[in-house]
């Protein structure tokens, strides 16, 4: 009688707990969407800025027509004429200088920071790389405009807003991607091979630049990417120091303006086909971004091979 | 007729505070090879590459006492480079570089200053053919060196080692990675190139000590507990903890 007593007992008792797990399962599945909600906020945001782009500006590009909008170069919104090649130069241009001054100074310093430099610099040159990522944009622009444009205006001529002074204010704000990814890959390296280069009687300087570099290839490409990414989307330093005249810049000294900068300045006042004119822009800024971006999975998916 | 390649006489090894090697006196016979036995942790890697100096990589590393290969002062007098160059290393994990196998073989003469490509076709031919890998590889020498088995990797290593044309070939438990059928392509392959090169190999297997080493020594706590023929340290060891250890009662 008592056993069957406890075995009513035992079977409440396992009730009770599979009550429990229900409670837990529960609590597991919200949490569980929680993370899925907030993993969609970013998927959603990436499609509706698409869609939205697209949808204002896309009809813009055929109401001026594909071929005047990208090949025109004129740009004069009140006579109507919306060919935005100059910026799409100026922008291919503006960062070519940007990658050309900061890409080589890069990589040396990311080999400097991974394999040459003693703990103590390192403990300096690192944390400075990190601050020089997290100055605003403004700040870099408004350096340029006081150091870097009067010096240009001095030395070579010119107004000294120009593709230079641009070039080089994007190439150093390039450093701490470039930077940071190169040291990262350079890191990653197998010591195995540093090992077994400097085991042949190789120099260190040998080994770095015939085994650890040519390893570290594609995080570094991805560095390289990434920091044309960040040159082209780069609005506000551009702006102050590159004079922004829409036209196509015949050497270093002349002005040049960019698709971002194009938009920021003009969106202000702009209205009807000039405003979608200016979307149009984005698209266009938009698929370079993307083709970048399909380059960096490219290059990430050969690393991780 | 003897000659002595390499001759360590009272070596102190520290890692900071911790002694790795306690008063190490060792002498390698020319074209002989030297085997190095003894448990996990017991510094013979450690010996190994104070021979080439690869412990300068580490840091807090501190050394006493003197190497030299031919009568020449390893730490003092020798360029580190030329060293290295001399005395060549195969490492325990097969590790070819991210490139073709004829560039890996090449990768040394070139670090040296080789640019002609006739010279380098016929280095990278006769490393190969030494390594006995040759055969296996010669079709595809511009295939990356990452596709072959572990074995083939090895063998290219040792190929790799051999382009510089050093007179010390260091091996670090070569084929401890590498399954029973490369490893005895390995054993049979050290036996030929001591005709030409002064082998140190350190390993696991004491059957591999008695197989393929003329000397032996036997390492224990950063000691070398006895060191002389390998087929006396197997028959008739002097000491109690050779003993112990060969037959297998610990290690």
């Amino acid at each position: 009688m008592e056993s069957k007593e406890e075995i009513r007992q035992s079977v409440r008792n396992r009730e009770d707990s599979m009550e429990e797990n229900k409670l837990q399962n529960f609590i597991e599945k919200i949490i569980e969407n929680i993370f899925f909600i907030s993993a969609c906020m970013a998927i959603i945001s990436v499609a509706v800025i698409s869609v939205f782009i697209f949808y204002k500006g896309g009809p813009a590009i055929f109401q001026i027509g594909v071929k005047e909008f990208l090949t025109g170069t004129t740009w004069q919104p009140l006579g109507d004429y919306f060919g935005i090649l100059p910026m799409i130069i100026g922008s291919i241009y503006a960062t070519i200088g940007a990658i050309i001054i900061g890409v080589p100074i890069g990589i040396l310093t990311a080999v400097f920071i991974a394999e040459l430099a003693p703990e103590w610099i390192q403990n300096i040159v690192r944390p400075s790389v990190e601050l020089l990522a997290g100055i605003p944009s403004v700040v870099y622009g408004f350096f340029g405009l006081l150091v870097f444009v009067p010096f240009i205006a001095d030395t070579l001529g010119g107004a000294g807003n120009s593709l230079l002074a641009a070039s080089v204010i994007l190439g150093i704000m390039i450093l701490p991607t470039v930077i940071n990814i190169s040291v990262t890959s350079l890191n990653s390296v197998p010591k195995e091979y540093k090992e077994g280069s400097l085991a042949m009687g190789a120099s260190h300087i040998q080994t770095i630049f015939k085994v650890m570099i040519p390893a570290a290839k594609s995080g570094i490409l991805a560095a390289v990417i990434l920091g044309i990414g960040r040159a082209i989307g780069e609005t506000m330093a551009v702006i102050l120091v590159a004079g922004n005249t829409p036209l196509i810049p015949d050497s270093l000294t002349d002005p040049i303006r960019t698709m971002t900068a194009n938009i920021a300045l003009e969106m202000g006042y702009a209205y009807g086909l000039h405003q979608e004119a200016l979307f149009a822009t984005g698209v266009i800024l938009f698929i370079f971004i993307m083709i970048l971006n399909i380059m960096l999975n490219l290059f990430t998916n050969k690393a991780g091979e | 007729m003897n000659k002595t390649k390499l001759s360590v006489k009272n070596l102190n090894l520290f890692y900071g505070d911790f002694q790795a090697l306690k008063n190490i006196d060792l002498e390698v016979e020319s074209n002989k090879i030297t085997a190095l036995i003894g448990p996990s942790g017991c510094g013979k890697s450690t010996f190994l590459k104070t021979l080439n100096r690869m412990n300068d990589l580490v840091e807090n590393v501190k050394i006493e006492g003197k190497v030299t290969l031919d009568g020449e002062d390893v730490y003092n007098n020798i360029d580190v480079i030329k060293l290295r160059k001399r005395v060549g290393m195969v490492f325990q994990k097969p590790n070819p570089f991210p490139m073709s196998i004829y560039d890996n073989v090449a990768y040394g003469p070139r670090a040296h200053g080789i640019k002609r490509k006739s010279k380098l076709d016929e280095i990278v031919e006769t490393s190969l053919k030494q390594a006995a890998i040759w055969d296996e590889v010669k079709d595809r020498l511009n295939q990356n060196a990452l596709g072959l088995s572990g074995g083939q990797q090895q063998r290219l290593c040792i190929a790799r080692a051999l382009a510089v044309n050093p007179e010390v070939l260091l091996m670090d438990e070569p084929t401890s990675a590498l399954d029973p059928i490369a490893t005895q392509k390995i054993e049979e392959l050290t036996e030929e190139l001591k005709e030409k090169y002064t082998i140190v190999i350190v390993t696991h297997s004491m059957q591999q000590a008695g197989r393929i080493s003329d000397n032996t020594a036997f390492f224990l706590l950063g000691e070398v507990i006895e060191f002389s023929e390998t087929a006396k340290i197997f028959s008739n060891p002097e000491d109690k903890r050779t003993e112990d250890y060969i037959t297998g009662r610990f290690g």
